[in-house]
C-alpha cells in the first residue's frame, strides 16, 4: 500500500510540473508576434516525411538508422509504461500478462528495441566524445551543452538497461517458482541474458526486480521534467516544428505590412485612409518577441546538432557566424527574459535583448545561402531570426557596415547597386551580331 | 564576314506602337552593367534573337528590384523599388519575365506577388531547357564540346527554388561530359556573395568563401566552371584568378555555353 501511494505521488506530481513547464513555454513562444498559416493538409504531410519518416535525415543513412531506432525506440518502450503506471497505482504485477503469448511477442518486440536504443546511444556517444565530430565541438558547445547531450545518452542507457534487468531478474524468479512472480514466459534479450542471473538468491532477485522497476518508473517521471529544461524538448517539439515550418520556397523573405503600407502612402499620398503603424511598432526584431512565434517554436525544438553550422558558408570559412548559435542564444534569450514576460508583458526591460548574446558581426557574415535551413532535419531556420534582425539594425538604428549603406544610396539614386547611369544600361546592345548569316 | 548590327527590342518602343511582346526579358544590374556579365545577357539575347522569340527588354527603364536593399534589412527601399518596378510592369501589361539573374528570379517569383507583381517568372536555364525540350532549338550536330564541366548551383535557384536540374539538362544536350562537385544541388555550397555579401567586405574569418568554393570546382579538374548567376560568376572569375588558373579553367554561363555550341 505504501508503495502504491508514493508512486502515485510521485507520478501525479511529475505530470503536474510537466504539464506547468510546458504550458509555460506555451505562453512564452505565444508572446512573440502572431501569424496566420495555411496549408494544413501538406503540413500534414511533412509530419509524416520529415519527422516520422526521417527524410531528411537519412541523407546520411547510418545516421538515420541509428536516430530511427532511437525515435521508434521511444515510441514502442513505452508503452510498456502503461502497465507500469497501473501496476504502480493499482499494486498489481505485470498487470497485462492476460494477453498471453501476445505479452511474450509485446514484451520481446520491446525489449529488442531497448538493447537496439542502447547501442545507438554508445554509438552515438562515441561519436560525440571519441570521434569528436567536429560539429559537436563548435564554439557554442560549451560545457553545458555538451553536459546535457552526455546526459541525455547515459540516461537512455540508463533507462533501457533497467527494463532489461528487471525482465531478467523477473524470469529466473519465475523460475524459481516464487508467488508473486507467475510463469509469464521467457522475453527475448533478458531470456539470453539469465546465465546472469541463475546463481543470485531469491531476495536478490526480488530486490533487483523492484530497484530497476523503480529506478525506470522514477527515472522517466524526472527525465521528462529535466527535457524541458533541456535541448531533449525536441523529441515533442519537433513534430509541431516541421507542422509549422515554412511552406513557401526557401528563397522567400516575410514581407513587412507596416513598412509596405507607410511606403504606399509615401509613394501616392493622396491613396491613403490606410493608418499609420502604431507608435509602438517595432521594425524587425532586437528582442525576441520581436519575431514571429514560430522562430520561438523553432529554438525549443532545436536539439543542437549542428548540421546547420556544419553546412554554413560563413562558418566553414571561419566566421563568427554559426546558425546554431543563433538559435540556442534565441531560446537562451527566451527562457531569461520568459518569466518577466509573463509578469509584465511585453513591456518589460532587463536592460537586454537578442543583441546581449547575438553579435552585429555574426548577422552581417551570413550570405542568406539557405544551407542552414535546408540542412535542419526537423525544418529550423535560422536565416528568418537573422534576416529579422538585420531589419532591425538596419530600420531602427541605421546601423549596416559603411559598403552596405553605399550599396543603398546607389539603389536610391541610380536604381542599381552600383554607381552607374541609367542611361547606360544599354550599352550592352550596342554591336551585337551573330558570328555568322543566320539562315 | 561582316553582320549586320542587331537590334534588341525595347518595351517602350513597342508600347508606343501598341504592342506587347510576349516575354519582358529582364537584365538586371549586373547584366546590365557588369563588364563580364554583359558577355552573358549578349550571348542570351542573341539566342533569343536567333529564335525569333516575342521578347523586350526595359533598357533604360529598368530598375534594381531592390533584392540586395532586402537581404541586408533595408526594407523600406526594397519597397520603394518594388512598388516604383510594379508600376512599371503592370503598366507594360508584362506576363510573363525572363531573368538571367536568380535573385532577381526568386524576388518575381516569390516577394513581388504578395505587394501586387504577378508574372510568370521563367530563368534563363529554364528557358532554354524549355526550348531543347520543345525542339526549337536544334541539337543536330555531332560536335561535342571538348571539355570537362562542373556545374556551381546558385543558392537561390537551387536551395531557394528547388530548381537544380534546368542546366543540368541544357549541358547534358549539348553532350559534354558534367562532373560533379562534392558538395552540389541541395548540398552546394554558396558562392559567398549573397545576402549582400556581394557588396561589403567578408567578415573576419579564416578564408573567403569563394575561394573555398573555387577550390572545390578546381578538384573535379574541370576545365570549365558553368554558373547561371551574376553574382556567382563574379566570385568563380576571382578564385580561379587568385588560384592563377585562368590559362586552364573558364568559368562560364550556360547561356555562353550553349550560343557558342549554337555557334552565335
Amino acid at each position: 500500500m505504501l508503495e502504491q501511494i508514493v508512486f502515485t505521488i510521485a507520478f501525479v506530481s511529475a505530470i503536474a510540473f510537466f504539464i506547468y513547464r510546458l504550458s509555460r513555454i506555451y505562453r512564452y513562444i505565444k508572446s512573440a508576434k502572431p501569424l496566420k498559416l495555411t496549408g494544413g493538409r501538406k503540413r500534414l504531410a511533412r509530419i509524416f516525411r520529415i519527422a516520422i519518416g526521417h527524410s531528411k535525415l537519412f541523407k546520411n543513412p547510418l545516421v538515420g538508422f541509428l536516430h530511427a531506432i532511437v525515435f521508434w525506440g521511444f515510441i514502442i518502450v513505452n508503452i510498456e509504461m502503461l502497465e507500469i503506471i497501473f501496476d504502480g497505482i493499482f499494486g498489481t504485477h505485470r498487470s497485462l500478462a492476460f494477453l498471453g503469448n501476445g505479452y511474450t511477442i509485446l514484451l520481446s518486440l520491446f525489449e529488442i528495441f531497448a538493447f537496439a536504443v542502447i547501442i545507438a546511444s554508445v554509438v552515438f556517444l562515441a561519436r560525440r566524445n571519441i570521434v569528436k565530430i567536429r560539429r559537436f565541438w563548435n564554439r557554442e558547445m560549451t560545457t553545458w551543452p555538451r553536459t546535457d547531450a552526455t546526459i541525455i545518452l547515459v540516461t537512455e542507457i540508463l533507462l533501457m538497461a533497467s527494463i532489461l534487468v528487471m525482465n531478467a531478474s523477473d524470469i529466473a524468479l519465475q523460475a524459481k517458482g516464487h508467488a508473486h512472480y507467475p510463469a509469464v514466459g521467457t522475453f527475448l534479450v533478458s531470456g539470453l541474458m539469465q546465465p546472469w542471473f541463475a546463481g543470485m538468491s531469491e531476495a536478490n532477485l526480488i530486490f533487483l526486480e523492484r530497484f530497476a522497476w523503480w529506478f525506470h518508473i522514477i527515472g522517466v517521471l524526472l527525465f521528462m521534467n529535466y527535457i524541458t529544461f533541456s535541448k531533449h524538448l525536441h523529441i515533442f517539439f519537433s513534430f509541431f516544428n516541421v507542422y509549422f515550418s515554412k511552406l513557401a520556397p526557401l528563397g522567400k523573405m516575410r514581407n513587412m505590412p507596416d513598412i509596405n503600407r507607410e511606403v504606399k502612402l509615401m509613394l501616392n499620398p493622396g491613396a491613403g485612409n490606410s493608418a499609420p503603424p502604431a507608435e509602438d511598432t517595432r521594425f524587425g526584431a532586437k528582442d525576441a518577441t520581436d519575431l514571429h512565434w514560430p522562430n520561438l517554436l523553432g529554438a525549443f525544438s532545436c536539439t543542437e546538432c549542428g548540421r546547420c553550422t556544419a553546412a554554413c558558408p560563413a562558418h566553414i570559412t571561419g566566421k563568427k557566424l554559426s546558425p546554431r548559435k543563433i538559435v540556442m542564444d534565441l531560446r537562451d534569450r527566451v527562457e531569461n527574459s520568459g518569466a518577466a514576460i509573463l509578469k509584465q508583458g511585453k513591456a518589460f526591460d532587463d536592460k537586454k535583448d537578442l543583441f546581449s548574446h547575438i553579435t552585429h558581426q555574426e548577422l552581417w557574415a551570413c550570405t542568406t545561402c539557405n544551407a542552414c535551413v535546408e540542412e535542419c532535419p526537423v525544418n529550423i531556420d535560422p536565416l528568418a531570426v537573422i534576416l529579422e534582425m538585420r531589419r532591425f539594425l538596419v530600420l531602427e538604428q541605421g546601423s549596416a557596415p559603411g559598403p552596405l549603406n553605399a550599396m543603398f544610396s546607389n539603389i536610391e539614386n541610380n536604381g542599381a547597386p552600383w554607381q552607374y547611369a541609367a542611361d547606360d544600361r544599354t550599352n550592352w546592345t550596342e554591336n551585337l551580331s551573330f558570328k555568322k548569316q543566320q539562315s | 564576314m561582316n553582320n549586320p548590327s542587331l537590334k534588341v527590342p525595347v518595351m517602350a518602343d513597342l508600347a508606343a506602337r501598341e504592342k506587347s511582346p510576349e516575354y519582358l526579358f529582364w537584365v538586371g544590374c549586373a547584366g546590365a552593367y557588369d563588364d563580364r556579365y554583359k558577355k552573358v545577357t549578349r550571348a542570351f539575347t542573341k539566342i533569343l534573337l536567333h529564335l525569333q522569340t516575342d521578347f523586350a527588354i526595359l533598357g533604360k527603364e529598368e530598375r534594381c528590384t531592390g533584392d540586395p536593399a532586402r537581404r541586408a534589412g533595408n526594407e523600406m527601399l526594397f519597397q520603394m523599388m518594388a512598388l516604383t518596378n510594379i508600376e512599371l510592369l503592370n503598366a507594360y501589361r508584362v506576363k510573363k519575365i525572363i531573368t538571367i539573374c536568380p535573385h532577381c528570379f526568386n524576388i518575381f517569383k516569390n516577394e513581388y506577388p504578395e505587394l501586387g507583381g504577378n508574372y510568370e517568372v521563367i530563368h534563363h536555364t529554364q528557358f532554354l531547357r524549355q526550348m531543347l525540350d520543345q525542339g526549337k532549338i536544334k541539337m543536330d550536330k555531332n560536335t561535342t564540346v571538348d571539355a570537362l564541366i562542373t556545374y556551381h548551383d546558385p543558392c537561390y535557384l537551387g536551395r531557394g527554388n528547388q530548381e537544380y536540374d534546368s542546366a543540368r539538362e541544357v549541358l547534358k544536350k549539348m553532350g559534354t561530359p558534367v562532373t560533379e562537385m562534392k558538395r552540389s544541388r541541395e548540398k552546394a555550397l554558396c558562392c559567398g556573395a549573397g545576402g549582400g555579401q556581394m557588396f561589403k567586405e567578408a567578415e573576419e574569418g579564416d578564408k573567403e568563401v569563394f575561394m573555398e568554393r573555387t577550390e572545390e570546382a578546381l578538384q573535379t579538374r574541370a576545365n570549365i566552371i558553368a554558373s547561371s548567376c551574376p553574382f556567382c560568376m563574379a566570385m568563380l572569375t576571382d578564385g580561379i584568378k587568385y588560384k592563377d588558373k585562368e590559362e586552364s579553367v573558364k568559368n562560364q554561363d550556360i547561356a555562353e555555353l550553349l550560343a557558342n555550341y549554337l555557334e552565335l
